[in-house]
C-alpha cells in the first residue's frame, strides 16, 4: 500500500518548475514518531485519493522551534523560524496544511512577523473543505454509530479557536458524537504542550494525561478521536495504563477518514 | 458652629479621595515600573472586549452560580453608588434628600436601590458561606491561606455593612417621614426598610433622627474607607477590570510573542554580510536586553497591571490542567507573587525617596519556584478562564526565557531536546536527512 503514496517534495516540483496548491507541512512528529507516522501517511492517502496537488519539504523541513520557544528558548525557536521561512519563501509557498496543531499554531501565529506570510490550516479543516468542495465524498461506513469523543487540542482549540471541524468531520462518519465533560473552550490539555512533551512531568498527585484519560473513559466512548500527534501519544498511553486498549481506540481523524474510505 | 456639619463633612470627603487618589498615583507608578508594550492597536477590538467582558460580565457567567450573585453585587453597587451622589451634595450643602423634589423618579430609585442592597446582601451572605462553611476548592488552595482569605472575608463584612447602614438609614427616615418630623420630607419608596421602621417605633424623634444621621454618616464614611482599602486589597478590580479588559490579549491566545531583541541578533547571524564588530561601535551603548523576567521590572507594564487586577478567584487555578493534578503550580499565585513582588518594590521606591535600592530580592526564586514555572502545559486554561482577561502565561514563559537564555538553567530533558533541535532540525535524535523515510516504510 505505502509503495503507492505519492508524496512529492517541493524541490521536485521546482525543478520541473510547476507550483503545488498547497504544502503539507509534516512536522517532526509526524516523519519520526511511529504512531504518527501512520498519521500522515492516512492523511497523504486521503490527498491522493482527492489528487490534491501537493508536496512536502522533506529533507528540508526542520522544527518549526515551538517546543523551544515554549521552553524559553527564543533564540533557538527564532533560528529555527527564520530557516524555515527563508525556504519557504524561496519556494514561494502561499498555502501550509499541517496535522499538527504546533507547528499550525506557530507558523500561523509566530512566523509572519518575522517574514513568514502564508495562509495557514489545520488538516481538519483542510479536509472539512474538501468535503465541501465535493473532492471528497465521505461515507460512515464501519464507523456508522460508533461512540466517538473528540479530545480538543490545546492549539487548536483554545488557542486557536477551532472546535468545530474536526467535529463536523466526526459527524460525517454517522458516528455518534459524544462530549466529555471539559470540551472545547473548557477541554482539559493532554499534557504535552508546551515542551511537556519532552521531559519528566514535575512531582504531583496524578499525570495530566490520566486525567484526561479518565474523562474519556467516563463517558464509554469506543473511539477517542485526536487531531494532533502529541495528543494521540498521550492518550494511547493513558488508555493503556487503564487497560482499555482492547476497548478503546485512539485515532486521529484522518485516520478515521480514511479508514472509512477503505484507504 | 451652624456649618461644623458641613464642613465636617467637606474635610473627611477630601481627606477620603485625597488618600485615595495618593494611592492611585503610586498604584500607577508601580505599573509603569514595567517595560513598556505597544498596546496602541486595535482599539476598537479593544472598546468591544472591555465592554463585553468588563461592563458585560461576559466571562463571569460561564459559572453561573458565582456569576449570578457577582451581577447582583456588581449591578448594585454601581447603582446604589448614584445614592452617593445625593449624599455628597447633602453633605456639603447642609440639605436632606436634596434630590427628592424628582418626586415619582426619586421613589423608583430610591426603591431600586432598596431591592438592590437586599438583593447585596443576600449574595453576600452566600459568598461567605461559600467561602467559610462550603469551603469551596479554589478558596482553599495553599495560597489562600492568611491574608487573602482575611482580605476576601473583609470585603464581604464591609459590603455588608454598608448595606445594612444605608436600609437603617432609610428605615428611620422612613419612621420620621411618618410621624411628621421636621427637614424629613415625605419622598423616596421604602419597599424593604419598611419592614425596618416598625423596629423603630418606640423609638422618640430625637433617637430617631440619631440613628438616622448616625447610620448616614457611618454610610459615607464606611464608603470613603471602602474606597481606600481598595488598594490594599485584591478587591482593586472593581476598577482594575476596566483598562484591563481594554490592555488585555487581542492575538489568538496560541501566539506568544517574539523577543525583539533576539530578532536582532538572529537576522544578524544569519546575515552574511553583517558585521559582527559593528554591533557594538551602534548607537546600543547601553546594557544589552535582558532576556525574559527575573523580576517585576522585567516584565512589561500590562502584566503588572494584570497583577494589581487579579481578585484570587480562583478560576485559573482551578482549570489548571497541573494544579488538578497535584503539582505545585498555581496561575494564580504567579499573579498574586507578581503583585506582592511588585508592591515589595514600590515600598522600597516609596522609603528611599523615589529610588529602588537593591534588596537582594526578586521575583524568581523569593516568589516563584522554578518547579511551579516548569509544570506549566501553556494550554491557555488559565486565560481562557480569567473572568477579566489576564495572562498568567505570558509571566510563565517570560521567566522560562529567563532561565533558559539567561541561566541555563533548563530541565536536563528539555536541554537534550534543544540540544536535537540545533543539530538535527528535530526535537529527537534523528537525523534530518531521514525525514522524508515514512514515505516508503509499510
Amino acid at each position: 500500500m505505502s509503495n503507492e503514496l505519492r508524496v512529492p517534495t517541493m524541490a521536485e516540483l521546482f525543478a520541473e518548475g510547476k507550483q503545488p496548491e498547497v504544502l503539507f507541512w509534516v512536522g517532526c512528529a509526524g516523519s519520526f514518531d511511529d504512531r504518527a507516522k501512520k498519521i500522515t501517511k492516512a492523511f497523504v492517502k486521503i490527498l491522493n485519493k482527492a489528487n490534491v496537488n501537493f508536496a512536502v519539504l522533506g529533507t528540508e523541513e526542520s522544527c518549526t522551534g515551538d517546543p523551544a520557544k515554549r521552553a524559553g528558548n527564543e533564540f533557538l525557536f527564532q533560528m529555527q523560524a527564520v530557516t524555515n521561512i527563508e525556504v519557504m519563501n524561496a519556494y514561494e509557498v502561499k498555502k501550509i496544511v499541517t496535522a499538527c496543531p504546533h507547528c499550525f499554531n506557530t507558523i500561523k501565529n509566530e512566523y509572519p512577523e518575522l517574514g513568514g506570510n502564508y495562509e495557514v490550516v489545520h488538516h481538519t479543516q483542510f479536509l472539512k473543505s474538501l468535503l465541501e468542495e465535493g473532492r471528497i465524498t465521505m461515507e460512515g461506513g464501519q464507523f456508522k454509530g460508533k461512540r466517538i469523543t473528540f479530545h480538543d487540542p490545546c492549539y487548536l482549540g483554545r488557542a486557536n479557536g477551532v472546535y468545530e471541524a474536526p467535529r463536523e468531520l466526526i459527524r460525517k462518519l454517522d458516528a455518534e458524537l459524544v462530549e466529555m465533560k471539559n470540551c472545547k473552550k473548557k477541554g482539559l490539555c493532554c499534557g504535552a504542550g508546551g515542551a511537556q512533551m519532552f521531559k519528566e512531568s514535575e512531582k504531583g498527585t496524578k499525570d495530566v494525561n490520566i486525567e484526561r484519560t479518565e474523562q474519556a473513559l467516563e463517558i464509554k466512548p469506543e473511539i477517542i478521536a485526536a487531531a494532533c500527534p502529541f495528543c494521540n501519544t498521550m492518550m494511547t498511553d493513558g488508555v493503556k495504563n487503564k487497560e482499555k486498549e482492547e476497548d478503546v481506540a485512539v485515532m486521529d481523524i484522518a485516520e478515521l477518514i480514511a479508514k472509512a474510505e477503505d484507504l | 458652629m451652624e456649618y461644623l456639619p458641613n464642613i465636617t463633612f467637606l474635610l473627611i470627603l477630601v481627606a477620603g479621595i485625597g488618600y485615595f487618589a495618593r494611592n492611585v498615583k503610586r498604584l500607577y507608578r508601580n505599573i509603569k515600573l514595567g517595560k513598556d508594550v505597544n498596546v496602541s492597536d486595535n482599539k476598537s477590538q479593544r472598546w468591544k472586549n472591555m465592554a463585553r467582558i468588563a461592563l458585560g460580565q461576559t466571562k463571569m457567567v460561564v459559572r453561573p452560580i458565582s456569576g449570578f450573585l457577582h451581577i447582583i453585587v456588581y449591578v448594585g453597587f454601581i447603582i446604589i453608588n448614584i445614592e452617593v451622589l445625593e449624599i455628597i451634595i447633602d453633605g456639603i450643602l447642609g440639605t436632606h434628600r436634596v434630590f427628592a423634589s424628582l418626586g415619582v423618579v426619586y421613589d423608583f430609585l430610591i426603591g431600586s436601590f432598596e431591592i438592590l442592597a437586599l438583593l447585596v446582601i443576600v449574595s453576600v451572605v452566600i459568598f461567605w458561606i461559600r467561602r467559610n462553611i462550603i469551603s469551596i476548592k479554589r478558596f482553599i488552595n495553599p495560597e489562600m491561606k492568611g491574608w487573602p482569605k482575611k482580605d476576601g472575608n473583609i470585603i464581604l463584612y464591609i459590603e455588608f455593612v454598608l448595606m445594612l447602614l444605608f436600609l437603617t438609614m432609610n428605615g428611620a427616615d422612613y419612621q420620621l417621614q411618618n410621624i411628621d418630623a421636621l427637614h424629613y420630607v415625605k419622598a423616596g419608596s421604602f419597599p424593604v426598610s419598611q419592614f425596618i421602621a416598625p423596629l423603630f417605633s418606640e423609638m422618640s424623634e430625637d433617637s430617631l433622627i440619631i440613628l438616622e444621621r448616625t447610620a448616614w454618616w457611618l454610610h459615607i464614611v464606611g464608603i470613603l474607607l471602602f474606597l481606600n482599602y481598595l488598594y490594599y486589597s485584591k478587591h482593586l478590580h472593581i476598577v482594575l477590570a476596566f483598562p484591563n479588559t481594554y490592555y488585555g490579549k487581542i492575538n489568538p491566545k496560541g501566539q506568544l510573542d517574539n523577543l525583539a531583541s533576539v530578532t536582532t541578533e538572529v537576522k544578524m547571524m544569519m546575515d552574511p554580510n553583517a558585521d559582527p564588530f559593528a554591533a557594538s561601535t551602534g548607537e546600543n551603548t547601553g546594557e544589552p536586553d535582558k532576556f525574559g523576567a527575573s523580576d517585576v521590572t522585567d516584565l512589561n507594564w500590562v502584566q503588572l497591571l494584570n497583577a494589581y487586577t487579579c481578585t484570587e478567584c480562583g478560576r485559573c487555578t482551578s482549570e489548571c490542567p497541573a494544579n488538578q493534578t497535584g503539582k505545585l503550580l498555581s496561575p494564580r499565585k504567579i499573579m498574586m507573587d507578581t503583585r506582592d513582588r511588585l508592591e515589595e518594590v514600590g515600598k522600597n521606591i516609596n522609603k528611599n525617596n523615589g529610588e529602588l535600592i537593591a534588596d537582594g530580592k526578586q521575583l524568581l526564586g523569593d516568589y516563584i519556584t522554578t518547579e511551579e514555572l516548569w509544570a506549566c502545559t501553556s494550554c491557555n486554561a488559565c486565560t481562557e478562564a480569567c473572568p477579566v482577561s489576564i495572562d498568567p502565561l505570558s509571566i510563565i514563559t517570560d521567566m522560562r526565557r529567563y532561565l533558559v537564555m539567561e541561566e541555563s538553567a533548563a530541565p536536563s530533558d528539555l536541554n537534550n531536546m534543544m540540544g536535537n533541535i540545533e543539530n538535527n532540525g528535530a526535537p529527537w535524535p534523528f537525523n534530518q536527512m531521514d525525514r522524508l523515510n515514512w514515505k516508503n516504510e509499510s
